[in-house]
């Protein structure tokens, strides 16, 4: 497995090898599916739809619905106006969605298609709303273009209102629908009503009845989205990435915003629950407190098994920094932590917690790769590994511990239900990550030192 | 009373309406000929099931080649999404398997403004300090495409450079009108640059490369398990752990046996054309299916030990299945199915459903051409559109050094029409009267034919398994086999048997209403 990868490094300008990220589309249509009532559109060949609903499917094992603009080299010399037009009339007439959400490709985008333009010009139904964001391939990542489909969302629908709603908008981040469900039992527990935007439970953790929905039950309403411009308040979860659409709502609709961490672990839970707390003059609830403790006794339980255990963490930037503060909080040490999202505030949110900590001798990569991270962990080991599926090979290869966690896992199910956020998605990750070091201790022990209780 | 196609078309507008009609066809054996639209755009705005160009060639063609370094030159997407995805499983014996690797240049907004030739070819430098790849495969995705990148030019300077194979594809995801443009340039490329430049002699002349099968679930190995016991000497399969090594000597072989007919037809017609190697189209999907390849095979060949060797394999195969099969026949039989898949499976799967007493009912292509449905007769009749004149087509001559001939003009003459040389027939004629066949079903069509049709099997792939599943209907992927197969052969039909007796037979189905949706639940009281 893998056999080719040299334990030594070369500087590498150009190549990327098995990369961390991929490109911003996937990461738009995503966040268009948590919008009720909404199809995605992929404004470019027809590959891109196919390999964004094809992923996303995989991750979710659900249906991951977008139209596209199937552009041909015709459309693509001459420009995508009327791929777009006809595009937009057919999706209302056959798919009939409350509205339409386009984002770009690099193809679109290297051609310079003027969506906005398009937009203006075209026959929209009564009632039915068209809205666009660019998300070029090639700057950023999956995650740059969930964020810029949130400010698309914003720039068409959000209005100020003519007075406030009292509500708290919740911008949860490229999450699993199961973090979302538990942000919102947070903030129904800390007496903060609130609008979540995006929301992709209920859409892409839809139940089994025996019929299809196109468009489930979930998702946030369009209404929802135009209130957004009236909340009180927005909180934006993902220190390094969600800071954008809160930015482009302030500036539209002077809704004030504040950014946090994504909440994985207990000091970023701990942040988002004060800050709700000063939001809706709450206290925080004894279920929480409760939730809280109980996470507390576990760790304090098991601590043994964890201290100073090394860790590979990669994924998505604000995702792969919380684990790492958790890591950190349950006394191991992550010894790797990349992501392949350019941005350089990773590494050095990163170098502040190591200080926090006082650990050292880790290392600490943006705009990596998985090629890079093998390398490294052929110079010296970890005792385990967190990230996404791509991971496996090396997990394989090294003979290490493997903990599933972030975006994408193709090759396990169930998981995009349960969170990773809060004191319970804490609680979930700290269970996994014992009980694969634990199994491991099991697999590897001597027939004298296998022992039922430990 | 409307028949099937009248019903779902009877929901699209007018201009869709009068698109999508030529795409469906209800099958009238008694008809004459039975023309089907194909091979062109599709409706944009349909959620189609299409891939594009780039899929094609650098997903389907050349990815599945171990011993190449295939380098996708974009931004990361495209590379990102073809990785490891396909289940085109290959076996490296020297531990170099460039499979588990994804390359891209991943290019940034500098590149796209100022150009990426200068990236590409420094990307290229690294690949060769670290991997010393003896083949690089450039593919290209579409801004680049855009941009106006010399890859052909880069690939020239790096066969000077370093004295390796490389080669460029043009595959921009823009080309064609689906995943079949991709096929296209993937067969002119390996046909220019990699087929008949090794020269190693096969150990048998019983010998054959095996084209469009890409090993997928491990297909192309159980396939080739076959082969071997009877005394075949398979020289290079195209392109499932396919390598470029093999694929050198290619040319060597005495027979082309066509798999994927759509994929590959390209290079069987060529490397007859240039080294006058005939090619026999196979099916070695379904138990029948296999008999009748296999027979027609040997039948080539023409000897009689080696017909005889065939009959013993078959024999002993079949009898290994025996049991399991009359299990599986039991459990299945009387059952309809759909099938929506790219390239010849929808009409493959036909002959393995047909096997276990499974009726099709609708088979759909991504990407299909006319000939794949009407048969190759159908050829000269196709006339190109402004999309297919984009696409390269190649032409080869006679190799006069190489050119050999298996088999002598009189034999070969008697051969044609009594098998399958160099010859398809196509899906539509092999289906029956009120069957439905459908070029580029999509979403929209999927979800009217479960109404009408109600089928009790839907095969497909991933972006519909969970909206025919939710609907209530078993679906199994053919692109993945949903992570199990091999489903080739004696062996891979009972396989399949099996999976799709779990799909219907999984007691969860039952459970899937509450019981209080049967029952009246609310007790009152009366005064």
């Amino acid at each position: 497995m893998l056999d080719m990868t040299p334990a030594v490094l070369s500087e590498r300008a150009a190549l990327r090898i098995n990369p961390c990220k991929t490109c911003q589309p996937v990461g738009a249509m995503y966040a268009a599916l948590g919008v009720h009532n909404c199809m995605p559109h992929s404004h470019g060949s027809q590959g891109c739809a196919s390999y964004h609903r094809t992923f996303l499917s995989r991750h979710f094992k659900e249906p991951a619905i977008s139209s596209t603009s199937s552009f041909t080299e015709g459309a693509s010399v001459f420009g995508g106006g009327s791929n777009i037009r006809t595009s937009v009339k057919n999706v209302f007439d056959i798919y009939n969605p409350d509205i339409i959400a386009i984002h770009t490709t690099c193809l679109s985008e290297t051609i310079g298609d003027d969506l906005n333009a398009y937009i203006q010009e075209m026959e929209i139904p009564e009632g039915k709303y068209v809205v666009h964001t660019n998300t070029p391939s090639y700057v950023g990542s999956h995650i740059n273009g969930f964020f810029n489909m949130m400010c698309g969302f914003i720039k068409y629908l959000s209005e100020r209102g003519s007075a406030k709603n009292g509500k708290a908008a919740i911008f949860p981040g490229f999450v699993n629908p199961g973090d979302m469900r538990e942000l919102k039992r947070i903030a129904k527990l800390m007496n903060t009503p609130h609008i979540m935007f995006p929301d992709t439970s209920g859409v892409l953790d839809s139940p089994m009845t025996g019929s299809y929905e196109m468009y489930p039950a979930g998702g946030t309403t369009i209404d929802e989205v135009k209130a957004l411009g009236a909340c009180e308040k927005v909180f934006a979860l993902g220190e390094l990435t969600g800071e954008e659409p809160a930015n482009v709502l302030d500036r539209k609709c002077g809704v004030k915003y504040e950014l946090l961490p994504l909440p994985i672990g207990i000091e970023n839970t701990d942040k988002f629950l004060m800050a709700l707390s000063r939001f809706s003059k709450a206290e925080v609830s004894y279920e929480l407190e409760e939730e809280r403790g109980q996470l507390l006794d576990v760790i304090l339980d098991a601590h043994f098994y964890l201290y100073g255990k090394t860790a590979a963490i990669y994924g998505d930037p604000d995702v792969a920094l919380g684990l790492m503060s958790f890591a950190l909080e349950i006394g191991m040490i992550p010894k790797y932590v990349i992501t392949g999202t350019p941005g350089e505030a990773f590494e050095r949110k990163a170098a502040a917690l190591l200080a926090k900590y006082s650990v050292e001798g880790c290392t600490v990569k943006q705009s990596a790769d998985l090629f890079a991270l093998h390398q490294w962990i052929k110079q010296e080991k970890v005792d385990i590994m967190l990230g996404t599926s791509y991971g496996k090979q090396i997990a394989r290869a090294e003979d290490i511990p493997f903990v599933r966690v972030g975006f994408p896992i193709l090759d396990r199910y169930a998981h995009s239900y349960f969170p990773i956020v809060g004191y319970r998605g804490a609680m979930r990750l700290f269970e996994s990550i014992t009980n694969t070091l634990m199994d491991r201790q099991d697999r590897d022990a001597a027939d004298e030192d296998v022992e039922p209780v430990m | 009373m409307k028949n099937a196609r009248d019903a779902v078309l009877e929901k699209y507008s007018a201009k869709v309406y009068k698109n999508r009609k030529e795409h469906i066809v209800e099958v009238d054996r008694e008809a004459a000929e039975q023309k089907i639209a194909a091979n062109s755009r599709s409706v944009p705005g349909i959620m189609t099931n299409r891939g594009c160009c780039y899929a094609g060639c650098k997903g389907v063609v050349l990815g599945p080649l171990k011993d190449a370094l295939v380098l996708t030159h974009g931004p990361i997407g495209c590379g990102f999404y073809s990785w490891g995805t396909r289940r085109n499983k290959a076996k490296a014996e020297d531990g170099r398997n460039f499979i588990q690797y994804c390359f891209s240049t991943d290019l940034q907004e500098p590149d796209i403004v100022f150009g990426g030739e200068k990236k590409l070819r420094q990307a290229i430098k690294e690949a060769m300090e670290i991997f010393s790849p003896k083949s690089i495969m450039i593919c290209s995705t579409c801004p680049v495409g855009l941009i106006g990148d010399d890859i052909h030019a880069v690939a020239a300077e790096t066969e000077k450079l370093y004295g390796i194979t490389c080669v460029a594809f043009s595959c921009e995801g823009y080309k064609g009108v689906s995943q079949s443009a991709g096929h296209h340039i993937a067969n002119n490329g390996i046909m220019r640059r990699v087929i008949g430049t090794g020269d190693a002699a096969p150990k048998s002349k019983y010998s054959v490369n095996l084209l469009g099968e890409y090993n997928i679930g491990g297909d192309g190995w159980e396939t080739e398990r076959i082969l071997k016991r009877i005394g075949y000497d398979v020289i290079a399969v195209l392109t499932g752990d396919g390598s470029i090594e093999d694929l050198k000597n290619a040319h060597m072989a005495n027979l082309n046996l066509v798999q994927c007919h759509r994929s590959i037809n390209y290079i069987a017609e060529m490397m007859k054309t240039r080294f006058g190697i005939n090619w026999l189209k196979v099916n070695f999907v379904g138990i029948e299916a296999t008999i009748t390849s296999l027979r027609e095979t040997a039948e080539f060949f023409g000897d009689d030990e080696l017909k005889r060797r065939t009959e013993a394999v078959i024999a002993d195969e079949l009898a290994e299945i025996a049991e399991q099969r009359a299990y599986y026949k039991s459990k299945l039989s009387g059952k309809t199915a759909a099938l929506y898949v790219g390239g010849s499976r929808s009409h493959h799967y036909q002959y393995l459903l047909r096997d276990f007493g499974v009726k099709t009912v609708l088979a759909g292509h991504e990407f299909a051409h006319r000939d794949d449905y009407e048969g190759r007769c159908v050829i000269p009749t196709i006339k190109e559109d402004a999309d297919n004149k984009n696409i390269e087509s190649i032409t080869v001559d006679v190799d006069p050094d190489r050119f050999s001939t298996f088999l002598p003009e009189d034999r070969r003459n008697e051969l044609y029409g009594k098998i399958q040389l160099e010859d398809y027939k196509g899906i539509i004629p092999d289906m029956e009267t009120g069957d439905i066949v459908v070029d580029d079903l999509n979403h929209f069509e999927t979800e009217a034919f479960l109404e009408t049709l109600k089928p009790d099997i839907f095969l497909s792939g991933i972006k519909d398994k969970y909206v025919l599943q939710k609907s209530g209907v078993v679906s199994r992927q053919l692109h993945s086999y949903d992570y199990s197969g091999p489903y080739s052969g004696f062996r891979g039909a009972v396989k399949f048997a099996h999976d799709l007796t779990m799909g219907l037979y999984t007691p969860a189905w039952g459970l899937v209403t509450p019981p209080w949706k049967d029952e009246p639940m609310l007790v009152g009281t009366i005064g």
